[in-house]
């Protein structure tokens, strides 16, 4: 069946005929008056979450629950020579004990796992661990990107290299690539002749970027607590993806699917380190199987920090050039990331996807080092990208002598991030920027800066949900997603009353339990448009059922019966109308329910990447290299939005996330020992109330009717050019260029002395 | 963290046998020393708690001041009497921590708190704090460590906020073990690395700080604390400064400027007070004594950024006292 559907934004609107999936609704119109979609609906768990009712996996407690822990390694590369666990096994409390890193395995960072135990009292349980005999062989480590690359480096590893990649990491690591000792690529991507372009530029510029490490540091930690029934397992995770933890455990356990259930009612946010079984998983599961008892196993803070993953390092080398009329003639980014023991270090998704430019060259290389081994991190690539991208197409229009603006628009080839553009700018104060660099202190300086965004707008076929309608007028919606602290839940409920014309407090939501049908993992910011289009075609399935039970009972065809605005009806006869609740009262006891699959993509809508903008305003002490961000603006493609405080309160968060990244965050790692010196949250520095800016989001409408939502996920890209942006802001403020992350007095002041110098020996600013 | 015995005196006299063996350790609010038994740096067997006894959190801000080491960091803080006549330490009270710390951190814990070093409180590092034989941080990871004092065996800087306005303004800290009380003068409290590494004071094993007095300030007094962080919530310093000077006759007397957060102990800075002695309160004055004062810098391989903040911080900070 095709449709003709109108798509696009404020002001600018086509119509597109796409084919619409049998039993699934069209895009909702942009005329459509919505009742409850787009309002600002309060999270539906918020009260049991602030009163502390809601019991996280953290907090489950299971009659003779035993608390799992795991010994790590304190070395940075070893091999293991012996794992003697019999003093272990016979400490009080103690219940079961594991090898997990057998006599004669590598072993790569320090941190990675060598044993657990299983005892009575977490207390009993590190004692334990005390007591647990290793013997290594040390091996030569190398810590630290530069170091990998030397020539004679330690090799991390010496054969093939074993990473693990989880959802939503940027690119495996192996895949058929030369590997020089650590260094493992490039992948390299080739538009055009970037060769030709340079000669083509009036003004090329060519700088080398570098960002730190930064770890998830999600509030709930990761782990999970195991209970078997005779054969059965069932799972309380703090997970991402519910499904996925299920069929790691099978795959790796040896047992069917179905006698696994994973169950996440509440969780404390992953930002992408949180899919999989993970080793912890494993191991509680093989605890509790040794030990006859449900075994509790979550990291602690230290553990989070070592070894579960973290956004990798990078060096970029980025080189650009234009015409004198400001359009861009070629980009080149050449990066190294560190990555740990793992690969997937790319930064290229800004460069590719953001400006246009008929000349692109890309060459990405992964760095193995002796460190906890990154993973995704949301908008993996991305806002190490941007920084880079972004400061690059400032200095060029600065040598071109344009509005950095200016330069950006004219390259932009997304009409709705150009909008975006104008909004910022006008709501930040674009125009008079330069004007309010000086403040009445003479060392302050305030600076703007602005930065873009894209991410993909790719909701996932698979997701399955049921829709029951009850003879009392409410409804039901069961679908196995976990909400991370997104407001999933809420957003599952929304749709499902829009649908059905019901208030809120008539529909029932269970999410979070692989017992219901299918739900998407939670990456990539592809929740809400994976899971929204299969709610709301249950939803619009089941009113169909309504309305055959409905017309069977009036004895009239099941086509002529119609459900809308509360109202069920046979158009035509005035005897057959009758309210919701009156007619659902004609449905047999089960009510009717309907289970859906979500369709696919209408590829044949009209835009697939989603854009955002974001502009920050900063003030910075030239004396001490002190930043503060005081405001940011963030304008996002936030598709057709569902809950509009929601999808703020995300915006906000991808703003915080960003801010501290670009400020504060760093893993520090010693390099004689290669162990993180700073392993927690006081020495990790991480962004707190009083360091947060006063942010303005303003939410862009975007009906490009690739599901029949025309929903998007906003995670990723409202963390994606936050640092960009004040790094941008902060060069605005000081006239020197940051070229480093996170933006510390230290840094500040030698970009500051750097500028000066230059200056002095009359070079350019 | 294994497992201790927890000992509750009814008075501090008890509380200072209870303490004299080295396996006990005393708590007041607690704040740092259970951070280091949940890190496994600190494994007492017996935990003297006094932070119940009564009678010792009185605060008389004087002049001259008298207050109980069991007073809180907030309270310190937000006493109107300290503030108008020690503002340096109600400032440097009031920007410690976390609100919620400061309503349980104690003003003689403050003093008595082990340093930060990311090496001492990793229990994988056997550093010279802990007893053994090397400072990590001399070649290792060092933005945040000490840049005055640097070749004393270990570069950590002390912690105490308070400890700098204190030395800043001559504080004296009454003293009780099982069988006397004495007086000691603050400058010979804190002590150096050399003298035994394991340790930041003078104390003896049950002796106890049982209060702080501080003396009046003569006629012309003005005081100042400030501090540079990364962060504006909770955040250690990276750079801390105390100055208490009189202007008299147009002319500085007196001047007494302490760093913190630089140098294994509070770091009172002499070529800055002889810089400031006797001259005449101007911009010019302020500058020439903030240069003065980091001249003995010997930063680390990766904290010279934190001489030019000391520097800019005193200045500064004199600026604003000479008014």
């Amino acid at each position: 069946m095709t449709d003709k559907i109108r798509v696009g934004f404020e002001g600018d609107f086509q119509v597109k005929e796409i084919a619409v999936a049998p039993g699934d609704p069209a895009p909702w119109d942009p005329s459509k008056k919505f009742s409850i979609v787009g309002t600002r609906v309060p999270r539906l768990d918020g009260k049991p979450k602030t009163t502390g009712e809601a019991k996280y996996s953290i907090d489950v407690r299971l009659p003779g629950m035993l608390y799992g822990r795991i010994l790590r390694c304190p070395m940075a590369a070893a091999t293991v020579t012996s794992v003697d666990l019999s003093a272990a096994r016979k400490m009080p409390g103690v219940r079961a004990a594991l090898v997990l890193a057998e006599p004669g395995e590598r072993v790569r960072f320090a941190g990675q796992e060598i044993a657990a135990v299983a005892a009575a009292t977490p207390e009993q349980a590190d004692d334990a661990l005390a007591a647990i005999r290793v013997a290594y062989e040390p091996r030569p480590f190398v810590v630290g990107l530069e170091a990998a690359r030397k020539p004679g480096a330690p090799l991390v590893f010496d054969g093939k290299a074993e990473t693990k990649t989880s959802a939503g990491d940027v690119e495996s690591a192996g895949k058929g690539l030369a590997r020089n000792g650590n260094v493992l690529g490039p992948r390299s991507t080739v538009k055009g002749n970037v060769e030709e372009g340079f000669r083509k530029a009036d003004a090329v510029v060519e700088a080398t970027y570098v960002t730190q490490v930064q770890t998830h540091t999600a509030l709930e930690t990761h782990g999970l607590v195991a209970r078997w029934d005779g054969d059965e397992l069932t799972v309380w995770a703090s997970t991402q993806g519910l499904f996925g933890v299920r069929d790691e455990l099978a795959e790796t356990l040896r047992i069917p699917v179905s006698k696994i259930r994973v169950i996440t009612e509440y969780m404390g946010g992953g930002f992408g380190a949180k899919f999989g079984a993970r080793i912890e998983g494993l191991t509680a599961a093989r605890l509790a199987k040794e030990a006859g008892a449900p075994v509790k196993l979550f990291l602690d803070r230290k553990e989070e920090q070592l070894a579960t993953g973290n956004r990798p390092s990078s060096v970029q080398t980025v080189k650009a050039g234009a015409t004198k009329d400001g359009k861009l003639t070629a980009l080149q980014l050449t990066v190294y990331g560190d990555g740990g023991t793992n690969g997937g270090t790319g930064t290229s998704g800004p460069i590719k996807n953001i400006y246009a430019c008929d000349n692109l060259k890309v060459d990405e290389f992964d760095v193995f080092t002796n460190a906890g081994p990154s993973t995704a991190m949301r908008a993996p690539g991305h806002p190490q990208g941007a920084f880079a991208l972004e400061a690059t197409m400032d200095e060029l229009a600065k040598k071109l002598g344009m509005d950095p603006l200016e330069f950006r628009m004219k390259n932009d080839p997304s009409a709705v991030r150009r909008e975006e553009f104008r909004i910022g700018a006008e709501k930040i104060g674009w125009k008079t920027r330069d004007d309010r660099r000086q403040t009445q202190d003479p060392w302050i300086r305030r600076g703007v800066g602005v930065g873009a965004a894209v991410w993909y707008n790719t909701g996932d076929t698979g997701p399955r949900a049921t829709v029951t309608i009850h003879r009392d007028g409410s409804a039901e919606v069961e679908h196995g997603v976990q909400d991370l602290g997104t407001g999933s839940r809420t957003m599952v409920a929304i749709v499902a009353a829009e649908e059905l014309g019901l208030p809120l407090e008539k529909v029932s939501v269970s999410i979070g339990d692989t017992r219901l049908p299918y739900g998407p993992e939670s990456g990539g910011s592809t929740t809400t448009p994976s899971s929204a289009p299969t709610i709301r075609r249950a939803a619009f399935q089941a009113k169909k059922q309504l309305a055959a039970a409905v017309a069977r009972e009036w004895k009239v065809p099941a086509e002529s019966v119609t459900v809308s605005d509360d109202v069920v009806s046979a158009p035509g006869d005035p005897k057959y109308s009758l309210p919701w609740a009156e007619a659902c009262k004609l449905l047999p006891g089960q009510g009717v329910s309907a289970t859906a699959d979500r369709a696919d993509n209408h590829d044949d809508a009209w835009q697939r990447f989603t854009t955002g903008a974001q502009f920050a305003e900063v003030e910075v002490d030239t004396a001490t290299g002190r930043v503060r961000v005081e405001r940011v603006v963030a304008v996002h493609d936030c598709g057709v939005v569902l809950n509009a405080l929601a999808t703020e309160s995300q915006i906000q968060g991808g703003v915080i996330q960003g801010v501290s990244y670009a400020l504060f965050e760093d893993r520090v790692l010693d390099r004689r020992t290669g162990r993180m010196v700073n392993p927690n949250v006081e020495e990790y520095k991480i962004a707190g109330s009083l360091d947060v800016p006063e942010i303005d989001v303003i939410m862009v409408s975007v009906w490009d009717g690739v599901n029949n939502t025309n929903s998007v996920g906003i995670g990723e890209p409202a963390t994606v050019p936050t640092a960009a942006a004040i790094a941008n802001a902060v060069s605005h403020a000081v006239g020197a260029r940051i070229r480093r992350l996170p933006i510390t007095p230290e840094v500040v002041l030698a970009a500051v002395a750097e500028a000066e110098e230059a200056r002095a020996k009359g070079g350019p600013a | 963290m294994k497992p201790f015995a927890l000992v509750r005196p009814r008075s501090l006299s008890e509380a200072a046998r209870a303490t004299v063996s080295p396996d006990a350790a005393l708590k007041a609010g607690g704040v740092d020393l259970l951070d280091r038994m949940k890190e496994g740096i600190d494994s007492p067997k017996t935990v003297v708690s006094i932070l119940e006894i009564p009678g010792h959190d009185r605060i008389e801000a004087g002049p001259p001041a008298k207050i109980g080491a069991l007073a809180t960091l907030a309270r310190i803080a937000g006493d109107p009497g300290l503030q108008k006549t020690y503002p340096a330490l109600a400032a440097a009270a009031g920007g410690a921590a976390t609100p919620q710390i400061r309503n349980m951190a104690t003003l003689g814990g403050n003093l008595c708190q082990r340093p930060r070093c990311w090496y001492y409180r990793l229990e994988e590092f056997d550093c010279r704090k802990k007893g053994g034989s090397e400072c990590f941080a001399r070649d290792g990871e060092n933005r945040f460590h000490a840049i005055f004092d640097t070749d004393l065996l270990c570069c950590c800087v002390h912690p105490s906020a308070t400890g700098t306005a204190l030395l800043a303004y001559g504080a004296k800290l009454e003293v009780l073990s099982p069988k006397a009380r004495r007086s000691l003068p603050i400058d010979r409290f804190f002590s150096r690395p050399t003298d035994d590494a394991t340790r930041e004071n003078t104390l003896n094993p049950g002796e106890i700080v049982e209060s702080v007095w501080i003396p009046a300030l003569p006629a012309g007094s003005r005081s100042i604390y400030r501090k540079l962080k990364e962060k504006e919530s909770f955040d250690w310093p990276l750079v801390e400064v105390c100055v208490s000077l009189a202007i008299s006759g147009g002319a500085v007397r007196g001047a007494r400027v302490v760093f913190g957060s630089v140098a294994p102990t509070p770091y009172r800075s002499k070529a800055a007070e002889a810089a400031l002695e006797g001259g005449r309160p101007s911009d010019e004055l302020a500058r020439r004594a903030a240069e003065a004062a980091v001249r003995d810098a010997k930063p680390l391989a990766q904290n010279g950024y934190k001489v030019l903040l000391a520097r800019v911080e005193l200045e500064r900070a004199l600026r604003q006292v000479f008014g």
